[in-house]
């Protein structure tokens, strides 16, 4: 046991010497974290607004320019097109000048008075999901809201909207708190998976296997300082998304810094598995972002998790991005405790435990 | 050296390992005993570095049996890491970590904590004149250096059994010389050391060896042995045209091999027909077959070296492999 702990100092010893070292890798662990979170913090906003949008219409009356400037107040469309044929429209949306365009119909005031019939169309450049989703959102909310003074009887539905955790509607409040997942990820999974390849490349790995190291002494000693560098990340990233970004931790830093670690530990042993399963570096790299992917798309980061089907859900529920993304929004936006979320931290665990063993396991002393 | 059966540190029995179709190694049978040099030599390709994986476990035989310092390998490998060091081929310490933290990574790695890896690794730094280069990165080492630091790291938990795979292949002949007194004196504390070599002078300074071809053991035992075993006589030819005569006894009967060594021709001849004197017989023989090709040569008998011996050998497995 002793000797045991001794060769594990060794090795994360060893790991952290080179990775001082090592300028480049040294300045990456900070800087990109960084860069990333200012740029996705920033560029990301799931709000659409000031869509390109061309306005085509056939009526000109008074109501219909009213209702042209309304809409335009929204800041959700941009009538940067004025057309005059329905041809020269679906030459602008082909071409992908515009997302979305408004046609009032002639019949405009005629159709103003019948309450079962549209007043206006919006075509939207369905070829882009979240512009498709905005636009009919504006469709049943801002037209139905302008028109309800007009129109009789009133067809407007009375439901209103309650927007808890995040009553402003600010991107960074959803985006922040699934970065810190999809940053780890990107740093977390590469840094073992190229770990185990670059040593069998250098030849270090033949001198190390005629040494009584144990599998798992090797595995854990390249764990351990990088779950040190993924805190120190975490930390980073919360800092900056709270100062920078105005996103506060509303649940127990405790347990937020629980989930990172559990959540890195996942990550890490990921990347010991990929380093079991590859040969050179290369590999090593492409196979950290086949794995990259589908856990940035299906852990409900980027969609609605609720809205995928069943077996994707189902293939979701292995990732460790998806259950860290529920613990940190969890914990960071709704005061989540340990009790509410227990079963995210244990899928966490299960995941990062298993990912070792079968590391371990793969691992065998031999060259062959 | 007498105590015969416990005193063999390795031995194998028809060990074979083959990498799909091809054999590399093609059942060999060792037998090494404890303090000696054993020495593999062998062309490059020829299963010398298969042969030592297989020792240390680090493969798995494909057919065969091996002991090694009374272990069965490779199922016992993880005790035998213990008692045994490897010096591999290439470089294996990190270029990006300085001597002293390369040593102490493989104490620490051995077992030795604290005052007791500084303490064996300062023993090291000062038997290996490494102490001035403590500091220095691995990676900034010359040749020579490197293998000092290597063979630092390999006996470092004072293994009783030493694989070197090729130890010198990157080294000056000074630091060669070097190095192998620094071998010479682990074999005086009783490590055995099996070092493969395609140095002739290398292989000749060892206590025994086996002469690798093709995965097979053609020859083995001690350099004497091997070049009193030999065939024939080797003759030294001199005329003035070494190239013509080379020529002529190329194939020639009687010739195993000839080699145009400087202006003069390194001939290895067979037994000759009658046994009492054959070195005169032979000299006799080329002597007539040059002449018969007009050429004045003076042929004499000189002392064979390990050269002659690995040439014999390995063309002996050549001819015995080519489809008759």
């Amino acid at each position: 046991m002793r000797a045991s702990l001794l060769r594990l100092y060794a090795i994360v010893l060893k790991e952290l010497r080179q990775l001082h070292r090592d300028r480049l890798s040294f300045a990456m662990i900070v800087g990109m974290p960084v860069i990333q979170l200012l740029l996705f913090g920033f560029a990301i906003n799931l709000d659409v607004r000031n869509l390109d949008a061309a306005l085509l219409d056939n009526a000109q009356t008074n109501n219909s320019r009213e209702l042209v400037a309304q809409i335009g107040q929204a800041q959700v469309f941009n009538f940067r097109y004025q057309v005059a044929t329905e041809t020269e429209l679906n030459a602008l949306l082909r071409a992908g000048r515009i997302n979305a365009a408004l046609v009032i119909p002639g019949d405009f005031e005629r159709r103003l008075s019948q309450p079962n019939e549209p007043v206006v169309q919006l075509i939207v450049d369905g070829s882009d999901q979240s512009v498709q989703g905005a636009a009919r959102q504006l469709a049943s909310l801002q037209i139905t809201a302008l028109l309800r003074e007009r129109r009789t009887p009133a067809l407007v539905g009375q439901v209103s909207l309650a927007n808890y955790f995040n009553p402003e509607r600010r991107a960074p409040l959803n985006t922040v708190p699934g970065l810190i997942g999809v940053i780890l990820t990107m740093t977390m999974v590469m840094f073992t998976a190229i770990a185990l390849v670059r040593e069998r490349e250098h030849g270090n790995l033949e001198f190390l296997i005629t040494t009584p190291l144990s599998p798992l002494e090797l595995a854990l000693g390249k764990v351990i300082p990088f779950i040190g560098i993924g805190l120190i990340q975490t930390t980073l990233i919360l800092l900056m998304g709270y100062f920078i970004f105005d996103v506060p931790v509303h649940g127990s830093l405790f347990a937020l810094f629980i989930a990172a670690l559990l959540y890195i530990f996942a990550s890490l042993a990921l990347g010991i598995f990929i380093s079991t399963a590859v040969q050179t570096q290369f590999q090593a790299m492409q196979l950290s972002f086949f794995t990259f992917l589908p856990q940035i798309l299906l852990s409900g980061f980027m969609f609605p998790f609720a809205g995928m089907p069943k077996p994707a859900q189902w293939l979701a529920e292995i990732f460790p991005l998806t259950h860290f993304i529920r613990l940190v929004r969890g914990i960071m936006l709704r005061s989540a405790s340990f009790g509410d979320l227990w079963i995210e931290f244990v899928a966490l665990l299960a995941f990062a435990v298993a990912m070792l063993g079968v590391a371990v396991m793969r691992f065998h002393k031999r060259l062959d | 050296m007498n105590n015969g059966e416990r005193d063999i540190v390795i031995r194998t029995h028809g060990l074979t390992r083959k990498f799909g179709a091809a054999t590399a190694v093609d059942h060999i049978d060792l037998h090494v005993r404890r303090g000696e040099v054993y020495g593999f030599l062998g062309p490059n390709g020829s299963g010398k570095s298969t042969t030592i994986r297989l020792l240390c476990g680090l493969l798995l035989p494909t057919s065969g049996d091996i002991q090694v310092l009374g272990l069965n390998i490779p199922a016992q490998a993880e005790a035998l890491k213990k008692r045994m060091g490897y010096m591999t081929q290439k470089f294996s310490l990190y270029d990006d970590l300085s001597v002293g933290e390369n040593l102490i990574f493989v104490a620490n790695i051995h077992g030795l904590a604290n005052t007791h890896a500084r303490r064996r690794v300062d023993e090291l730094l000062e038997l290996y004149w490494l102490r001035e280069l403590r500091e220095q990165l691995a990676g900034t080492l010359s040749g020579g250096q490197r293998q000092r630091v290597a063979l630092a790291a390999a006996v470092l938990h004072k293994p009783e059994l030493l694989f070197l795979d090729e130890p010198t292949s990157a080294v000056d002949p000074q630091s060669r010389r070097d190095f192998w007194d620094s071998l010479f004196a682990l074999t005086e504390q009783g490590t055995t050391l099996l070092v493969s070599t395609h140095y002739m002078d290398e292989a000749e300074r060892c206590h025994r060896l086996a002469i690798l071809d093709r995965g097979r053991l053609v020859a083995d035992g001690s350099p004497r042995e091997l070049m009193d075993n030999l065939p024939g006589p080797v003759l030294l030819v001199e005329c003035a045209t070494p190239r013509a005569a080379q020529q002529v006894l190329h194939n020639a009967p009687g010739v195993l091999a000839a080699a145009q060594i400087g202006a003069s021709l390194r001939v290895l001849t067979t037994a000759s027909d009658t046994d009492a004197n054959n070195t005169s017989d032979n000299i006799e023989r080329i002597s007539q077959q040059l002449r018969a090709a007009n050429i004045d040569a003076k042929v004499a008998a000189i002392q064979p070296n390990l050269e002659d011996v690995f040439v014999v050998a390995t063309r002996k497995g050549a001819s015995s492999e080519r489809p008759s």
